[in-house]
């Protein structure tokens, strides 16, 4: 029972670090931009909904919040993209990353200017309630991490294999010139692609303040995120998934395990096997073109 | 000699439906087209010869809105394409099929025939035209459930030119579909085209190295040379031009008369 329980609360967090995770591959596969401030707008997800529903902000209903700070988000990165992120087409890769890293620094800022810097937990209806099991104890809170992550897994595949928009991101994705060559507006598409990676950090924000407390330096939680990402393959969206889901796994494992200190180092541990012995990720996404 | 290249600059005839003027692009600060004139008629196969660098594919890439022009006008149908954007030039009935069969390497083949058709909305439209590109290439139906990537070299370059055709194009730009592929291959191909140039009725425009493949084909030929177009006739004459002869079909005649000679001067310099 005790080892199923360490299960649930390891896939929930890992569902949460493979959310974002999700963002960072979605916007490297199809831009191949890197977005280091992905964590930093998990976090101002998570304010824009509290601050929208907490008691102490504005206090409006849960159920119109959670998708008003999903859209807004959504907003948030395609205008981030088009008028920012485009100015940049043709410099160096680096400078995208500077660009994003600086802009991880100014979300923080502003949220905590806005919301303050103590910890806050979104009032969620979900708070506190428990799902009985037999001798099972569940917070339900953690049970709608792992189900939202499933719906929105599902739809995600749905939209990138049956929709023309879904199937012209992956196929602009894979080349970007030919793209080009069919007539695909591959700018517009980047700015899609930015805007559902806002709206997936966004999902990835209320989560985790439903769960927990958050506080702008929350944001930096997209490093872990990152090495989700890395050790499931970046460049692959399922991976960027399993990647998430294994961090999560290792940590409360290690630290029940081995020693509660060993919780922070082992996903970085992992991290470094993965890179020397499978550097392109679990399940990496290879392919050579053919002369 | 110059008058053959200046041919074009004369008069545009009414079944004229691309017609490029003075255009000249950039890499940079680097020259590809040097103002370069040509006109592609109505259903004719015109083809643009020359070698690695000569500007070829810089001037495809120019007409099909990838590149932008420094100068010059592109005209299609009457209306200035110079400068579009690449997804208008599509939907205005251009698509430009590139070098060395780009397709979607991990989509499957019947996704990347829908990406051809992504300008399009009229479903039935669609579905008629996969049927003809079907019938064209039976081997794309067979492996429609297949990534594009595990086709072989000939496999995509037929992918490529399918395609470009479900954009129902008016003009299509052939870069180097010889690019890579064995004779028997290249032979099937260019046989492919001749089809869909006699039976649908596209206008094709074909960027070649392989000259010999390209003038039996096309009705019309250009030769380009740094950026320039240095010559221009009736793709049979070109044939039996001596310059074509010995600088791109590789026949010399120095064998026959028995003396040695080092190099013929080009005429058009």
């Amino acid at each position: 029972m005790d080892v199923l329980q360490l299960v649930v609360s390891g896939l929930a967090n890992g569902c949460i670090y493979g959310l974002i995770a999700l963002g960072f591959v979605l916007i490297y596969k199809a831009t191949e931009q890197v977005n280091f401030a992905q964590g930093d707008f998990m976090m101002l997800g998570a304010f824009v909904c509290l601050g929208f529903t907490n008691a102490e902000f504005l206090g409006w209903p849960f159920w119109i919040s959670v998708p008003l700070a999903i859209l807004i988000m959504g907003a948030f990165g395609y205008f981030l993209e088009n008028l920012v992120l485009r100015q940049m087409f043709g410099q160096p890769q680096v400078a995208v990353v500077i660009l994003t890293i600086a802009l991880g620094f100014v979300l923080r800022f502003v949220a905590g200017v806005i919301w303050g810097h103590e910890p806050v937990s979104l009032e969620s209806p979900l708070a506190g309630k428990e799902l009985r099991f037999g001798g099972l104890v569940l917070g339900w809170d953690e049970v709608t991490v792992i189900l939202v992550t499933v719906v929105l897994t599902l739809l995600l595949y749905f939209y990138f294999s049956r929709t023309r928009l879904g199937v012209a991101m992956q196929a602009a994705s894979q080349n970007q010139l030919a793209a080009y060559y069919m007539g695909i507006p591959v700018k517009r598409l980047h700015s899609f692609i930015w805007a559902l990676a806002g709206m997936v950090a966004a999902v990835a924000g209320i989560l985790f303040a439903s769960k927990g407390s958050i506080e702008p330096s929350i944001g930096l939680l997209g490093i872990k995120a990152f090495a989700a990402a890395v050790i499931g393959g970046f460049g692959s969206l399922p991976g960027a998934l399993l990647g998430g889901l294994i961090v999560g796994l290792i940590e409360p494992f290690s630290a029940r395990y081995i020693a509660a200190g060993y919780s922070q180092v082992m996903p970085y541990l992992l991290l470094f096997l993965i890179l020397v012995f499978r550097p392109h990720g679990i399940l990496a996404q290879v392919h050579s073109k053919k002369v | 000699m110059l008058q053959a290249a200046e041919k074009p600059g004369d008069k545009v005839s009414a079944d004229t439906v691309l017609s490029v003027r003075n255009l000249e692009s950039y890499y940079g600060p680097i020259v590809a087209i040097r103002g370069a004139s040509l006109d592609v008629r109505q259903g004719q196969i015109v083809t643009v010869l020359g070698a690695n660098g000569a500007g070829k594919t810089t001037l495809l890439k120019t007409i099909s809105g990838v590149m932008n022009p420094e100068k010059g006008q592109i005209t299609y149908n009457g209306r200035d394409i110079a400068g579009a954007e690449a997804d208008e030039v599509v939907r205005a009935g251009i698509v430009h099929v590139p070098e060395g069969r780009e397709v979607f390497p991990l989509l499957t083949v019947a996704e990347n025939l829908r990406m051809g058709a992504y300008t399009r909305n009229d479903l039935a439209g669609i579905r008629e035209d996969e049927e003809m590109v079907h019938s064209y290439f039976p081997i794309l139906k067979e492996r429609a459930r297949q990534a594009a990537g595990t086709l072989s070299g000939g496999q995509q370059q037929m992918l490529a030119i399918a395609r470009g055709l479900m954009a129902r194009p008016k003009l299509m730009l052939l870069d180097e579909p010889s690019l890579g592929l064995s004779p028997i291959l290249v032979k099937e191909i260019f046989g492919i085209i001749r089809r869909l140039n006699e039976e649908q009725g596209v206008t094709m425009m074909l960027v070649e190295q392989n000259a010999m493949v390209a003038l039996n084909v096309a009705d019309y030929g250009y030769v380009m040379e740094l950026g320039r177009i240095v010559m221009a006739d009736d793709a049979k004459r070109l044939l039996q031009s001596k310059d074509v002869q010995e600088f791109y079909l590789g026949i010399k005649e120095e064998s026959q008369r028995g003396q040695k000679r080092w190099k013929q001067k080009k005429t058009w310099r």
